[in-house]
């Protein structure tokens, strides 16, 4: 671990920052997530820090301020990170595990298996992904897990074609073949042979993937179909807020701020991840 | 002796590497070489590969490919240091007074610009001559170069002609704009050997006819005996031997020299054909999927126990397809495949885990035949638990063993074959397919990809092992020297055809069927003068046709 570049450092850092304060919330958030503890849309002490605050405004109670209906926005902030963070990794790991499965099966067994399996998942991806959730989140309970096997599931469909594509490569290499030839199961090839061979790409999409879970939970929250109030979530408290912007209050913005500080430290990350497993000399980490 | 048109003097080349884990840092690729080329002379450069001849080679242009930093050392073009000129100057040295003949000539060409354009635009580009004259010129120099339709040929795109044509395009535009110097790098490498007497000739006609001088490159001695007036054998960046081609084939000085000279010395006593054969194929005829062309005809060959069995012939003869054919990777669709008594189904889906432990194959390409991110440990260890269900202590003193029967040392078991050389990763596929304890093993151009010591090596390496686990090889190869140092029986192949098939000396005396003439007279031999007596004969035969 001695040679990590100054960006990975930066990435690392502030992933793990987000990931601590998500499973620490409880411990780190000042105040409870629901409880209303001031005025409506009080100012926040960074706004006076900054010297941005309103005519008059010296004192502040709170770091980011209060919310539409006065709870304290930082606890929010961290409770809401929490619920996003969750739901976006899960959704994550179920796309990546059924896609990259499907994938490499598909690769693997090829001829008519490979055609049904890819023309479904064109049929699926050729319906817009966001009309699909929510009318499928329309006629079903929103509840936590059936949020994420609804995400989990229409994204699956994208690491399906890239997993199914580095594999196609990596299938026609000698030692695959070698292997074939041995007499070894479908299985082993996929998870011995293949796996190991295409993780880079994989790793440096899920960075990606991730981000786009975070933008998707919050999108579907912020429409009013994601989290349902009064549990926080980022894209549940742009919604709440969005009528102070009209007025000067920065409340909105604090989630979008957290998004894409996010959404840049994970990518600064995988880059890393990635140039480390694809070496000239091999691909050894 | 007058001033020599190229002078190197203590030239070093160096490159930084970007090892994973490590800090980067900068090695020495060339450690201080020193040689003279004369006007109209030809200095052939050899060794091999890794020996930094291709760099040496280029650093008469002024160039480093890839990130190679020429770091010391004078380089004399003409009289001018070019090594000290402005990056104007060596704009103008390269592509008119120096040029350069890659070893891809497919790899080379834009395939999207005919021919004729690319081969005028450095003579034109360098005001050497207007487009006219430079067309002109190029049209003499294909016709020099014995290009079927020599007006024409210049219209046609660089896929509509054969690689070695393409080859002999090549050498014309490095010719065309009447350059000093010309830099052969490895120019007939990827040719089959029948195309590649064609070319080496129209290459030391076009020298002689033009008087230009050339330094050639190659890691093929008989190939660079025939074209050169001296040679510099180079190993590991430094010069090892440098004299006259006499000198260095009839007397060579150097231990190293010599080892190259007498490569393949192999000296193998067919042996009688004994018991029933492990392998029969009959009457095999195969296409592959969605074509109308059969790529075997009526293919019948047989190879008995201990023996090996020399499938030869050129690229696209079929022999590669015999041996997906044999494996069950491509069905046949006529004829029929007995191995150890039993016929095979056609289908790998259908073979029983005994007929796959017993039929091995062994790759060209060991980089891709093994899996990267596995250790050698694993590699190998894979078919002792797959076929013999070994493990933990058991496993690992079996492969400690098999490590040691291909010469390799038990701290070997942990490495990645990244870590490996490429002797070194072939005897690991050895090592792999010995494993399985296999009646038969089928070898594909196992040693084409080897530099021809480490290729003698393993040439070797097999014999000994076949004495010792009585093994028998399919050795597939277009090398007729590999086929003399290893076989017991031959079957020469040509268009999908058995074109002659028997023992050893059978195959291997008089007469001849024509394919096998030509394919054996087209072998380079290392002594001077073979190519003119070679180009002799078949013009008198010719003539006498």
């Amino acid at each position: 671990m001695k040679n990590i570049p100054i960006s990975a450092m930066i990435g690392l850092f502030f992933t793990a920052l987000y990931f601590l304060a998500a499973l620490f919330a409880p411990l780190i958030a000042p105040y409870g997530m629901a409880e209303v503890v001031g005025d409506v849309w009080e100012t926040s002490r960074i706004e006076i820090m900054l010297g941005i605050a309103p005519d008059g405004v010296t004192e502040a109670n709170y770091w980011l301020g209060t919310d539409n209906i006065g709870r304290d926005l930082l606890s929010r902030m961290i409770y809401g990170g929490r619920t996003t963070i969750f739901i976006a990794t899960a959704a994550t790991i179920l796309s990546f595990t059924l896609g990259s499965v499907l994938g490499f099966f598909a690769a693997v067994a090829g001829g008519w298996v490979d055609q049904v399996l890819s023309r479904f998942v064109d049929l699926v991806m050729s319906i817009p992904t966001l009309i699909f959730a929510l009318v499928v989140l329309s006629v079903m309970p929103v509840t936590v897990p059936v949020l994420i096997l609804v995400m989990g599931l229409l994204d699956s469909t994208r690491v399906y074609r890239l997993a199914r594509a580095v594999a196609v490569d990596i299938e026609v290499m000698d030692y695959v073949e070698a292997a074939r030839l041995r007499g070894e199961k479908t299985a082993w090839i996929i998870f011995r042979e293949i796996l190991p061979n295409a993780l880079s790409p994989l790793v440096a999409e899920m960075g990606l993937r991730f981000i786009f879970m975070v933008l998707f939970v919050s999108t579907l929250s912020f429409l009013g179909l994601g989290i349902q109030p009064p549990e926080a979530d980022w894209g549940g408290i742009v919604k709440e807020n969005k009528d102070g912007i009209v007025y000067g209050i920065p409340a909105a913005l604090m989630p979008a701020f957290a998004i894409a500080t996010l959404a840049i430290s994970v990518n600064l990350v995988a880059d890393w991840v990635l140039n480390r497993t694809t070496s000239l000399k091999g691909g050894r980490g | 002796m007058s001033e020599p048109l190229l002078k190197v003097r203590g030239l070093k080349i160096g490159a930084t590497v970007y090892p994973p884990g490590e800090k980067p840092h900068d090695i020495d690729i060339v450690h201080g070489v020193d040689f003279d080329v004369q006007k109209g002379k030809v200095l052939g450069l050899i060794g091999e590969s890794g020996a930094g001849k291709s760099t040496i080679g280029l650093a008469s242009m002024a160039y480093g490919r890839g990130g190679v930093k020429i770091t010391g050392g004078e380089v004399w073009v003409n009289g001018r240091d070019i090594m000290q000129s402005s990056i104007g100057d060596i704009r103008k040295l390269r592509g008119g007074e120096v040029t350069y003949v890659s070893q891809s000539a497919a790899a080379s060409f834009n395939p999207a610009k005919k021919i004729i354009d690319q081969v005028v635009e450095a003579a034109v580009e360098q005001k050497k001559f207007s487009r006219k004259e430079a067309e002109d010129r190029a049209r003499v120099l294909f016709e020099k170069l014995g290009l079927p339709d020599p007006q024409n040929i210049g219209d046609r795109f660089p896929h509509q002609v054969s690689g070695g044509q393409l080859q002999r395009c090549m050498t014309a535009l490095a010719l065309c704009p009447e350059p000093d110097l010309v830099v052969f790098d490895e120019p007939t490498t990827a040719l089959d050997v029948t195309t590649q007497i064609d070319v080496l000739m129209a290459i030391k006609e076009a020298i002689r006819d033009t008087g230009v001088a050339a330094l050639y490159i190659t890691h093929d001695l008989a190939v660079v005996a025939q074209v050169s007036d001296d040679i510099m054998v180079l190993r590991h960046g430094n010069m090892v031997e440098y004299g006259p081609v006499d000198q260095i084939i009839n007397h060579p000085q150097e231990e190293y020299t010599q080892a190259l000279v007498s490569v393949r010395s192999i000296d193998h006593e067919e042996k009688a054909p004994n018991g029933d054969p492990v392998l029969s194929v009959r009457n095999i005829t195969a296409r592959y999927k969605g074509t109308q062309f059969d790529v075997l005809h009526n293919v019948n060959v047989d190879l008995y126990p201990g023996q090996t069995l020399a499938v030869v012939g050129e690229s696209g003869s079929g022999k590669s397809t015999l041996a997906r054919v044999i494996t069950g990777l491509l069905p046949p669709r006529e004829g029929e495949i007995e191995f150890a008594g039993r016929t095979l189904t056609p289908d790998l889906a259908g073979r029983s885990p005994e007929d796959l432990r017993e039929l091995q194959m062994i790759y060209q390409m060991a980089d891709v035949a093994m899996n990267p991110r596995q250790t050698v440990g694993t590699i190998i260890g894979r078919p002792l638990e797959f076929y013999f269900g070994m493990k933990g202590e058991e496993k690992r003193k079996r492969i400690i063993e098999l490590l040691d029967e291909i010469e390799l040392g038990e701290d070997f078991i942990d490495r990645y074959p990244a870590e490996l050389s490429g002797g070194q990763k072939q005897r690991v596929c050895i090592a792999r397919a010995l494993a399985a304890k296999p009646k038969m093993i089928i070898c594909d151009e196992v040693t084409s990809a080897l530099d021809p010591l480490v290729a003698d090596g393993i040439l070797k390496l097999l014999l000994q092992l076949q004495k010792i686990e009585d093994v028998a090889f399919l050795f597939i190869t277009h090398d007729l020297a590999t086929v003399r140092a290893i076989s017991d029986s031959i079957a020469v192949m040509y268009q999908g055809k058995v074109q002659r098939y028997g023992g050893k000396n059978q195959v291997l005396s008089p007469p001849f069927d024509d394919y096998t003439d030509l394919l054996l007279s087209s072998v380079p031999e290392m002594r001077l003068g073979w190519l003119e007596e070679v180009i002799a004969n078949r013009k008198m035969e010719s003539a006498g046709n």
